[in-house]
């Protein structure tokens, strides 16, 4: 297969430098990272080891202090933020420990969200949203409200924001984190299935059980890769 | 456009969930523009009766007069006292100039009563001019025969009766040829003028005309006060010639006034030519007050009120961080946020304005049905309305929703 093609995101010596009013912090230190089609990877390491600022980076929350970051082969580290904003919308998905949902907003109007910053219509819009929240298994939910609804819940209906533009990758920074282990394993099974669907999952966790649903583990320490 | 619509509904979500909070955000621009649109249609309505009014003077009208229409400080009653009389002498003088249509004499005096049988009216007044007075002053003998040159020059003791008192002293029969005392002396009336309306709340329909000649007989004029002097004696009034431009008809009958006096080129004129215009300019002179007044009151609201929009929206935007940095998150631009609380601040002020419209035409409505007010209320006053609350929206709400855009989706969604 062509090289090309099949690196979907390259970080090239990526740094992340913090300013605390005078004192740097290096929370990213020269960080090379791929992510293959159909990859499913893990992101470990102790607390504050520079996890989150890693993903923020791949999906283009944040941008790098130094180095080079290509998206399918263009250089996004100069994107404006207007062209980071689409990019965000269109490449990827994202989903957060806390869940992050609108709380005024029904379940589906949630995952309907980046669509309206595609300019889908309306209709088509509600038509996406009800496939996509039907198949992380909440139709009978979709016009509750975030605080209606359990935290696995919740999380499947960010899963399914995630999913609503057909992300080229779906990050997730310890998507388990506020669940129970038993909705975690359930949260977990979805993400299986996304893979096993073709899709490539990025996610940042603690636990050892979690991360062994990966195919690939890469373990950070101190803002440097110790292990992949 | 959808798109913006829907936007526009998601604001109005928002105050629905902060109802008091909106409603005294937009207190300043309610008031504002209540007040802006309460002046404005009361001034508008005034505007409209005056000018009808002063049109109905006539714009080819002058009238030659020891006073001035504008000024009359008690300052200068004493040189008003001492300038000579106006006399239908000039009058007749006047009418030569080639610019003149025609000149009368014209005086009056306030009666106390007048009395037929057991009718009577208070406070008609008597005026003494010449057959000329109904074409001059656009007034219409509706029955009887007006005056003719003789009776002027004869003396005859007729007078003509506005309909006021015809129909008040006359309620079931004709007025014609019934006699009325004046200052104990007797007038045969010999016709009546049709109605005429108001002028600046006066009846023009109270009076009863009679030969100057008879007048300067029956109303002997009091000498002694300085009022009289000035006040009490004839005023000339000149109808221009059509087609004639009023100012070059002003120059002839100064000139002529000026040699007549006598008035050597140093000396300033010792007599007032007045018309419709110096009223007119009068009445501007005092709107423009009330419209600084506006642009004050507007200024001040736009400050109060597009700071009070301000504020709120400051706190909305570090409210919602959280929910600006999932929406950045999942893929809104930094324009769509800046829209999307423009829109908020815009909509805010426009509820504001809207509700200030309608309380104005309210109390424009209410101070009309309670005073001689007529307000009328435009349709250029309501888009002004709305535009003054759109602007004040957009200037004082793109601080905030620059704020709101330039938040880093990250840090913002660390806020709790
Ligand atoms: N906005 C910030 N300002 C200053 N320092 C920051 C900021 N964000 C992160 N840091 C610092 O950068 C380092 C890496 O943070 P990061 O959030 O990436 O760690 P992490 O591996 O995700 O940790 P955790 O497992 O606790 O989530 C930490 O030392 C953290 O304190
Ligand atoms: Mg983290």
């Amino acid at each position: 297969m062509n090289k090309k093609t099949d690196i979907i995101c390259r970080a090239v010596d990526v740094k992340k430098t913090y300013w605390r009013g005078k004192v740097a912090v290096e929370a990213l230190r020269g960080v090379s990272f791929d992510i293959k089609r159909n990859a499913y990877i893990s992101i470990m390491g102790p607390s504050g080891s520079g996890k989150s600022t890693l993903v923020h980076i791949l999906s283009c929350l944040d941008t790098p202090t130094s180095g080079e970051y290509y998206l399918e082969n263009a250089l996004v580290s100069k994107y404006s933020d207007e062209e980071l904003a689409k990019v965000r919308n269109i490449f990827f998905g994202f989903i957060f420990q806390s869940f992050s949902l609108l709380p005024r907003l029904s379940a589906l109007d949630n995952v309907a969200l980046p669509l309206i910053y595609r300019n889908v219509s309306k209709h088509e819009r509600i038509a996406k949203a009800k496939e996509i929240i039907k198949n992380v298994g909440l139709a009978d939910r979709m016009l509750h409200r975030p605080n209606e609804l359990s935290g696995g819940e919740c999380q499947r209906v960010a899963i399914a924001r995630a999913l609503v533009n057909d992300p080229k990758v779906i990050f997730a920074d310890e998507p388990t984190g506020n669940l129970d282990s038993k909705t975690g394993a359930e949260i977990m099974e979805i993400f299986d299935h996304l893979v096993d669907e073709g899709n490539t999952v990025v996610m940042v966790t603690h636990d050892v059980n979690v991360a062994a649903h990966a195919r690939r583990t890469v373990k950070l320490k101190d803002g440097l890769i110790a292990n992949d | 456009m959808i798109e913006l619509l829907s936007k526009i509904t998601l604001s109005f979500q928002t105050f629905k969930t902060h109802r008091l909070r909106s409603f005294l955000t937009m207190l300043g621009i309610i008031i504002g523009v209540t007040t802006v649109i309460a002046i404005l249609s009361l001034i508008e309505g005034l505007n409209r009766t005056v000018a009808k009014q002063v049109q109905s003077i006539g714009s080819d009208l002058i009238f030659l007069q020891k006073f001035s229409w504008v000024s009359t400080g008690h300052r200068d009653l004493d040189k008003l006292a001492g300038r000579p009389d106006l006399l239908p002498d000039d009058a007749e003088a006047i009418t030569k100039l080639s610019s003149v249509e025609i000149a009368i004499p014209q005086t009056s005096r306030q009666l106390q009563k007048l009395k037929y049988k057991d009718n009577e009216v208070s406070n008609s007044s008597v005026a003494g001019s010449d057959e000329n007075y109904s074409w001059v002053n656009n007034y219409i003998v509706e029955s009887g025969r007006d005056f003719s040159r003789d009776d002027v020059l004869h003396r005859r003791a007729v007078g003509i009766i506005g309909s006021y008192i015809a129909t008040n002293l006359f309620p079931d029969e004709t007025a014609l040829g019934k006699d009325l005392h004046l200052n104990g002396h007797r007038i045969k009336i010999i016709g009546v003028f049709k109605e005429k309306g108001t002028f600046l709340g006066n009846s023009l329909d109270d009076f009863i005309l009679i030969p100057y000649t008879v007048f300067e007989k029956f109303f002997p004029r009091p000498r002694g006060t300085l009022w009289s002097r000035v006040y009490g004696g004839y005023s000339i009034s000149i109808k221009a010639k059509d087609g004639m431009k009023i100012e070059e008809t002003i120059d002839q009958v100064r000139e002529l006034m000026r040699r007549r006096h006598g008035l050597g080129f140093d000396k300033e004129d010792d007599f007032e030519l007045n018309t419709q215009q110096i009223l007119m300019e009068l009445y501007q002179s005092i709107t423009n007050v009330g419209f600084i007044a506006i642009v004050a009151i507007a200024a001040i609201s736009l400050v109060v009120g597009g700071i009070g929009i301000m504020n709120i929206m400051l706190v909305s935007v570090a409210e919602r961080t959280r929910e600006i940095g999932i929406r950045k998150a999942v893929g809104a631009s930094n324009n769509n946020i800046l829209a999307q609380f423009l829109i908020e601040s815009i909509v805010l002020a426009l509820i504001g304005g809207l509700i200030g419209i309608v309380f104005g035409m309210l109390l424009a409505w209410l101070v009309s049905a309670v005073s001689p007010l007529k307000a009328s209320v435009s349709f250029w006053m309501i888009l002004l309305g709305f535009g003054f609350s759109a602007s004040v929206g957009i200037f004082f709400g793109i601080y905030p929703a620059r704020r709101a855009a330039s938040l880093n989706p990250i840090e913002a969604l660390r806020y709790e």
